[in-house]
């Protein structure tokens, strides 16, 4: 049972941690068929507060910010967790970005340090240069750059290699439940960044609660594959094994057939993952099955059916691997949970995994409530439901329609302190200390939450980004023949009780009837230079002028209630349709 | 069109199916094979395998077209 109801923050939970579990393995840093490295709690202990005495030679004072750019791999756990020990907030940022949107959230935070790979650093430094070309841009000016992994002579700039950075003593700096641990932006990469400011209580909070729902026993391995700057992966992969005395692998490719290998090799038993990659585990589950002879197959399936009666109730790991041995040794023969973020699970996929005794848990969370409101129990397994609201958190459906559905409002422990330097939008995020979600869902008679659509327009991948339609407008500016234009999330304007394969398009209002060839050429060309997963994939035509402001803002809440009058299916084009 | 370039081009079309002939060195890899990153860590994989190199994922962050990965693979080369 983890019991954190006396500590004070994150960093002396994990210092506990590195003392009670301190022979256990820690670490285990995997490239493909390689092993890097592996360290036990003591030796993590010794590796971060020698990053964190590094930090504070250079003067890093308590509540200086320590951006994070890096892979997910054991430095990014020596310097999350030293920083963590002098005392500063952390900014995990996505590697995955583009060096552009990478320098402007380093803008918009400011921090004291920066801790990156060498291959991360030559993206921002060539960015940073174009930028100056272009005089504009004075991200990282006032900040200490540390780079690993650099090779011998390689050009750094002004970024200091951290292997060679001399380390002065140690000293633990006391942090409390109120402060800031880690600032995690959850969209923004153009308009207003929206950097949100957990505290070390929101942590302790989430972590006691899905450390008691889904513990991990000291021998057992969580895999992190999401970037771990990912709300999901910073909480279940890098936090609440650590506290638990497990053990977490990392994989320096996310190539399938090293993500499967390094499952064998390591007995992974918890791993989180998205759709995509849940699906790809899927089709080799299925050809494996494809390939047996007929009788074994018949065999499996019978083996699927009892395994499923005798499980239905609660999941028995043990007998599930034991009755299904060869389709859990494919997964490496240990997996016990596959945690994904609910609201982009197809429920046959859960119900697939569920069936062979390997239960997704399916959550719904965001950023804004550190990371799970809501959680699927498995007792039993519902893959209807996005689960019931996590202990000490309270979820209720404001302004209901007549069937129950309303806007998801959020309060308790895990909720953000408020984004940073921007009271306008925490003030239009946190009213009264309820968060609302901008999510619009009913909650059944057992307080099981199903999510429907959303009440606020934006759309979320499922990769767990979330993209703001104006924030993709201004590619679109001064296309041939358009008088106007908006782009909307589809499922915004028409709902369709459901929050997977969403999809953006653009309203277009045309000189003439129709949007010229060239326009449509040009608008396709110009949507293709968008990174996948802010494309748009359709348009839709609107003759009449659009409502706006008396400073000519469009007003997308009234535009959107109009189009809501037209029949989706025949408003909306395909953008490959003519 | 270099030698890297078209064999590249056309492998990917082959495991997902395009018109190799089609592709030019300025298109996008995910649009025109419809892929996601999660697959096109797969084709990847099948790369390496046929040029015999080994590329870093982070190589391959901000790489969109074909022309990008061909100068990828040949840097490695």
């Amino acid at each position: 049972m983890l019991q954190l109801s006396r500590i004070q923050s994150v960093g002396e939970a994990i210092r506990d941690a590195t003392v009670t579990f301190k022979s256990n393995e820690a670490l285990i840093e995997a490239e493909r068929h390689r092993e890097n490295g592996r360290w036990t709690y003591a030796q993590l202990r010794s590796e971060a507060e020698r990053f964190a005495a590094l930090l504070q030679e250079q003067g890093l004072q308590p509540g200086d910010r320590c951006a994070i750019v890096m892979q997910n791999q054991s430095k990014w756990i020596f310097s999350g967790l030293g920083a963590l020990w002098a005392g500063a907030a952390l900014v995990p940022i996505d590697y995955k970005l583009t060096a552009r949107e990478q320098l402007e959230l380093l803008e918009h935070c400011k921090p004291r340090v920066l801790v990156t790979e060498y291959g991360e650093w030559t993206k921002l430094q060539r960015e940073q240069q174009l930028q100056r070309e272009q005089q504009r841009g004075a991200a990282l000016e006032r900040t200490l750059v540390l780079v690993t992994e650099a090779p011998e002579g390689a050009e750094l700039g002004p970024a200091r290699r951290w292997e060679q950075e001399p380390a002065g003593s140690f000293r633990y700096c006391e942090r409390s439940r109120e402060d800031v641990a880690c600032i995690v932006y959850s969209s923004g990469t153009s308009g207003t960044p929206k950097g949100c400011m957990l505290t070390h209580g929101n942590y302790l909070a989430q972590a006691e609660i899905l450390g008691n729902l889904y513990p991990l026993a000291e021998d057992e391995r969580f895999f992190s594959v999401l970037p771990t700057n990912h709300a999901i992966d910073f909480m279940v992969g890098f936090i609440v094994p650590l506290l638990m005395g497990g053990g977490i692998v990392h994989q320096r490719t996310l190539r399938p057939q090293f993500l499967r290998a390094t499952m064998k090799k390591y007995g992974i038993t918890h791993i989180a993952l998205v759709p995509s990659i849940l699906k790809n585990l899927e089709k080799r589950i299925r050809e494996r099955l494809d390939e047996l002879p007929g009788w074994q197959r018949q065999l499996v399936d019978g083996l699927i059916r009892t395994n499923e009666i005798v499980t239905r109730k609660a999941p028995n790991h043990r007998l599930s691997s034991t009755l299904l041995r060869p389709i859990h040794e494919s997964l490496g023969g240990k997996l016990k949970y596959i945690f994904a973020g609910g609201t982009f699970v197809d429920r046959k996929l859960a119900e697939f995994f569920y069936e062979l005794g390997i239960p997704v848990v399916i959550g719904y969370g965001l950023t804004e409530a550190s990371t799970v409101i809501t959680v699927n129990d498995l007792k039993p397994f519902r893959s209807d439901t996005v689960g019931k609201a996590v202990q000490g958190v309270k979820v209720e459906i404001r302004n209901a329609n007549e069937a129950g559905v309303g806007e998801v409002w959020v309060r308790g422990p895990t909720v953000m302190k408020g984004y940073l330097d921007a009271p306008e939008l925490t003030e239009e995020a946190i009213v009264d200390g309820w968060l609302r979600t901008g999510d619009l869902g009913s909650l059944d008679i057992s307080g099981h939450l199903r999510l429907m659509g959303r009440a606020k327009n934006m759309i979320v991948t499922e990769g767990g980004k979330n993209i703001y339609p104006e924030d993709i407008e201004a590619v679109f500016e001064g296309l041939p023949g358009i008088e106007e234009y908006c782009v909307f999330a589809a499922d915004y304007i028409w709902p369709r009780g459901s929050m997977i394969g969403e999809q953006l398009l653009v309203v277009l209002r045309p000189e003439g009837d129709w949007p010229s060839d060239e326009c449509l050429q040009e608008l396709r060309t110009r949507n293709r230079r968008l990174p996948d997963f802010k494309r748009l994939s359709a348009f839709v035509v609107e003759r009449e002028e659009f409502p706006a402001t008396a400073s000519l803002k469009v007003k997308r809440g009234e535009l959107a209630e109009r189009l809501r009058g037209k029949a989706r299916d025949e408003a909306v084009r395909g953008l490959d349709e003519g | 069109m270099t030698d890297v370039l078209d064999r590249l081009i056309r492998l990917a079309a082959k495991k997902y199916g395009a018109d190799a002939d089609a592709l030019k060195a300025d298109d996008d890899v995910f649009e025109s094979l419809g892929i996601d990153s999660f697959a096109a860590a797969e084709l990847m994989s099948e790369l390496e395998l046929e040029f015999d190199v080994e590329i870093p994922d982070y190589e391959l962050q901000g790489v969109k077209t074909f022309g990008g990965l061909a100068a990828v693979i040949d840097k490695r080369r």
